[in-house]
């Protein structure tokens, strides 16, 4: 069986080689370390683009909630590296423990009159929201004074639990395990829903999470964000300070300092690429399965494959939740590039519809198009400010350098970029909707 | 006796004011997407924006007003911006129907693809506005600020808790009241409306019926204008205009809508104050309350709230996800005009 | 001449094509019925006659002109009216809005009509403030009907109205539309209880596989005892 034609072949080869050729233009001619900047952030974008591909491309699932899985993926980076912080747990850790217990236990216990009291009527709703009201106060009486004395806790510095102080990379399976558990449990009550109100109980649902991020401070330390978290790479000052580095770059030719950034950044690359490269293999070895094959069976055809006894919304759990784990691991990626967390940058617009682009641009249902769709939006979203600020600079012309009105629109051209994105959202879904690199069809898949 | 009133005030004050004026401006905005979810049978992510515009445009027309020295004293010059900026949002909504929208319409694409369009439609009027206005904080609130003070609440009746009326809240209340019942009025007793209302239950039948579709969806799309641009600018009057915050907006709207049971008038309207009020009612801290009803020795110790004033917002996605779940189609049953 | 024809019509969708050729015609105050097995094509043949599909080759003439370029709106505007199978009523308006749809394309008085709907089907007077989806299956079925005689059509199409209505609601529903033809409307229906409505039928048309097998008048049809065998079960 051969799965791509020559041509197509060669197209995609063209297409990498050509946002090769413009990621070495920014090298040459801006820096090699926006360069790379770019590259990291492409790469995790293009592994975000993986997963909401598997599950818009090859399901059919509008999921609008990326930005949430994205977050949760970060907490994990940010709880599995930093060390716990001692006095807080002595403070107020027990009453946290003890608070989640009765929470989780309340959970279960109406979960459990749920299903027990199946088709008695409203009494159900009641029970159940009786059960869930008390626990909840309970939970407060107890989380209430153990939150105080944890945020109370050198809150300049601390005032949070900490971590597990385990090593990055661990963090990013955790941040894939912990996106995939909240999906299996967010997956589970909404993919019963239509199309389009799923992309609305989603992107509320993200909202929330991120809401309990922004203001839980004893997890996050909230909007005080949590810096320092700990690196898989080497850092500068250390290299910098390491003789066979001076020797290397002396070698190379270029400055110490510049070269110690710039290894630091090959070295994500790296190991961001690597990651981008192992789900990529397996997201086509997924596609090119019979598991894949039913996946677009059932997207093509609900009612059908419905009628041949497929278990759709299984199906669909199952891929919304390996999908929103591969965002989770790019969340975590996110993190450990920044060495920091901070709730505030999960912003919907800026990113979570910044996916879908890349996606819908990059040819949904097709690996290959998703990867290509982040890198490509990505490097226009960082280079349009550039594009948008000399429109600006020639649209201006006329007005004098004093004019307020110029410098008015100097400073707003950045948000020219989401002008642009909309307009190419627009357009593509008008005349390619099928993207650049457009989804091998099932036909030529068998011959 | 006296306890009991100042308990109330206070509820007032706090709750009930504020929630009739904000919940008011949800109301407005879900009026816009359930007119859009009925009609053309999608749910427009851009309506946020589209409020955002017309805001816009008002505030244009403020700064030019103010500048030659026209203004309706006590009153806000808003209200005089009004008929320019409903006009703009308008001549915006047919524009974007004639290259946007019509071209889906026709194909009639899923909802989600249409959702997808307007995500697109949404990006690109954030870049628009924001390039023009920039992005910090405009306040046009002009004219009298106050209708009652709490001091002079305090002064006039001599109770413990003042009671005060902003000018914005009482135009907003005012000017939603007369905007509802005459979308209402149209859309039951005028011939047109009645076609909109039968487009929305039967579109093959309406045609049949020999109901213009293309009327229709325009006169949809200028009943949007009008609601997106008011709601738009009764909200910046009231708290100020900052253009992402609108992006924000649309998921309470949504609720609001989607609360109700989307595609249906009466529904959004009800979603919009049940959501107004249960953020007011969730996030109110009952101290002072219960200090005033309670004997002495009860009187509460904490603030008695049920959640802090940070998850305001979270809250009308709680109550979306709830109602998704539990009656997807709403409270009132929600999907046609 | 007929007043109403649709001759040698081919017509169907994508490559499948449903209509081979077959020709149904009805003249003024006349009830012509179409009956055959299932898949003959006959909702087709009235979707084709009515201009909400497109035919491949054939005619259709109405009073002498030939239409086949209308849009289904057009043909409204000249007299004709259709009524679908299902979804053939506004659920959330009331019954008299449900008529005022119907008139939409007129811009005189409607009150006359509506008067005279009601002396028809005096059950919806009564009902005239109720929403439509509310009603039972036949007094739905009549306010589908009276809807589309809101635009006083010279010719009404039904698309089995009496499917999924009892027994003795589908012998009102005839006798109304007996009384519909005898004010001079050209009636064409397609029907699944055939025997019946061959009863009342002055012309009846047989398809199968989209073409004409038997036509005949109502009565003859009724008599044919190849007809019998065949199509009405003995």
């Amino acid at each position: 069986m051969k799965l791509w034609n020559q041509k197509s072949n060669k197209k995609v080869f063209l297409l990498f080689a050509l946002m090769s050729g413009a990621l070495l233009i920014v090298g040459f001619f801006q820096s090699w370390n926006l360069m790379l900047a770019i590259l990291n952030l492409c790469l995790i974008s293009a592994v975000m683009s993986l997963g909401v591909n598997l599950q818009w491309g090859y399901a059919g699932l509008f999921n609008a909630g990326i930005m949430g899985f994205a977050a949760l993926g970060g907490l994990a980076a940010m709880l599995v590296t930093k060390a716990p912080v001692i006095g807080a747990w002595h403070a107020g850790g027990f009453g946290i423990l003890l608070g989640m217990f009765i929470l989780v236990v309340s959970a279960i216990l109406a979960y459990f009159v749920w299903v027990r009291l199946e088709g008695r009527g409203k009494k159900r709703y009641w029970y159940v929201i009786f059960i869930v009201v008390i626990g909840y106060i309970i939970s407060r009486f107890v989380l209430g004074p153990a939150i105080i004395s944890i945020e109370s806790f050198e809150p300049s510095s601390s005032g949070y639990l900490g971590g597990a102080g385990l090593p990055v990379l661990l963090s990013w399976f955790v941040g894939g395990l912990l996106a995939a558990l909240v999906a299996f449990f967010i997956g589970r009550i909404t993919l019963g829903l239509r199309s389009d109100y799923l992309a609305i109980a989603t992107l509320g649902i993200s909202e929330i999470v991120i809401f309990i991020f922004k203001n839980e401070d004893w997890l996050t330390r909230g909007v005080k964000n949590v810096t320092g978290i700990p690196r898989p790479v080497p850092y500068e000052i250390e290299l910098q300070s390491s003789i066979w580095f001076q020797n290397l770059s002396e070698y190379i030719g270029i400055g110490v300092i510049q070269a110690s950034s710039l290894f630091v950044k090959l070295c994500y690359t790296s190991l961001f690429l690597s990651v981008l490269l192992i789900l990529l293999w397996l997201c086509e070895k997924a596609l090119n399965s019979p598991w894949g094959r039913m996946m677009r069976a059932i997207r093509d055809n609900e009612t059908a494959a419905s009628a041949m006894g497929k278990d759709v919304t299984s199906r669909h759990l199952q891929i919304f939740v390996i999908g929103s784990a591969i965002v989770g691991i790019a969340g975590a990626m996110l993190v450990t590039l920044d060495g920091q967390f901070n709730p505030t940058i999960y912003h919907p617009l800026r990113f979570t519809f910044l996916i879908w682009v890349m996606v819908i641009v990059g040819g949904s249902g097709n690996n290959f198009g998703a990867i290509l769709g982040g890198f490509v939006v990505w490097f226009f979203w960082i280079e349009a400010e550039i594009i948008g600020n000399a429109l600006v600079q020639i649209l201006t012309l006329p007005l004098s350098d004093s004019s307020s009105l110029k410098e008015h629109f100097l400073n707003t051209a950045p948000q020219l970029r989401l002008l642009i994105m909309g307009l190419v959202l627009l357009l593509f879904l008008r005349f390619a909707p099928r993207g650049v690199i457009p989804e091998k069809t099932l036909r030529k898949l068998s011959e | 006796m006296i306890d009991y009133i100042n308990a109330i005030t206070l509820l007032a004050n706090y709750i009930i004011v504020p929630s009739l004026a904000y919940g008011s401006q949800l109301a407005l905005g879900a009026l816009g997407i359930t007119m859009v979810y009925a009609v053309l049978r999608f749910s427009n992510f851009a309506h946020g924006e589209i409020m955002s515009f017309g805001t816009m445009i008002s505030i244009f027309i403020i700064w030019l007003f103010q500048s030659i020295g026209i203004s309706i004293n006590p009153l806000p010059t808003a209200l005089l911006a009004l008929p320019f900026s409903i006009t703009a949002t308008i001549i915006l909504l047919l524009i974007l129907d004639k290259t946007v929208f019509r071209y889906y319409q026709q194909q009639r694409v899923q909802p989600v693809t249409f959702m997808i369009v307007s995500v697109g439609v949404m990006f690109f009027l954030a870049g628009f506005i924001r390039f023009l206005i920039g992005t910090s904080k405009k306040n046009f609130d002009d004219g009298e600020r106050f209708i009652v003070k709490a001091s002079q609440f305090k002064q006039m009746t001599g109770l413990a808790e003042g009671l005060s009326i902003r000018t914005t809240q009482a135009i907003t209340v005012i000017v939603t009241i007369l905007l509802v019942i005459f979308i209402f009025w149209f859309l039951n007793k005028t011939r047109t409306g009645k076609s909109m209302r039968a487009f929305s239950d039967n579109e093959d039948l309406a045609l049949l019926s020999g109901i213009n579709p293309e009327r229709v969806i325009i006169i949809t799309w200028i009943l949007v204008g009008v609601l997106a641009s008011v709601a738009g600018t009764l909200y910046g009057l009231d708290k100020g205009y900052k253009p992402f915050v609108y992006l924000q907006l649309v998921l309470p709207i949504f609720a609001a809508a989607i609360v109700g049971g989307v595609g249906n008038p009466i529904g959004a309207v009800a979603g919009g104050y049940i959501i107004a009020f249960s953020e007011a009612f969730i996030t109110f801290a009952y101290k002072r309350f219960l200090t005033y009803l309670l004997p002495k020795e009860w009187a509460p110790e904490g603030l008695v709230q049920i959640l802090s004033t940070e998850y305001k917002f979270a809250i009308s996605f709680v109550l979306l996800v709830i109602v998704l779940l539990v009656r997807p189609t709403g409270l009132f049953r929600g999907k046609t005009l | 001449m007929t007043f109403f024809e649709g001759k040698n019509m081919y017509a169907g969708y994508g490559a499948t094509m449903i209509l081979n050729g077959c020709s149904i015609s009805v003249d003024r105050g006349k009830i012509t019925v179409i009956v055959g097995p299932n898949g003959a094509g006959k909702s087709t043949a009235m979707k084709a006659l009515f201009g909400m599909l497109p035919l491949s080759r054939g005619s259709v003439t109405f009073d002498g002109k030939d239409i086949v370029h209308l849009r289904p709106e057009q043909r409204v505007m000249l007299g004709m009216a259709y009524v679908p199978q299902t979804s053939n009523v506004f659920p959330s308006m009331t019954v008299l809005e449900n008529l005022e749809m119907g008139g939409f394309i007129r811009i005189d008085d409607l009150s006359s009509t509506i008067a005279e709907i009601f002396d028809l089907f005096p059950i919806l007077k009564t009902k005239q403030g109720q929403a439509a989806g509310e009603l039972s299956g036949g007094q739905r079925q009549q306010v589908a009907v009276a809807r589309a005689l809101m635009t006083q059509p010279k010719i009404l199409m039904l698309d089995e109205p009496t499917a999924g209505v009892s027994p003795i609601v589908m012998d009102e529903l005839f006798d109304r539309i007996i009384d519909i033809a005898k004010m001079g409307v050209a009636i064409v229906m397609v029907e699944q209880n055939a025997k019946q409505a061959l009863q009342i039928a002055d012309r009846g048309f047989v398809l199968v596989q989209g073409e004409n097998k038997f036509t005949d008048t109502g009565s003859s049809l009724l008599g044919n005892s190849e007809v019998r065998k065949a199509f009405l079960g003995g």
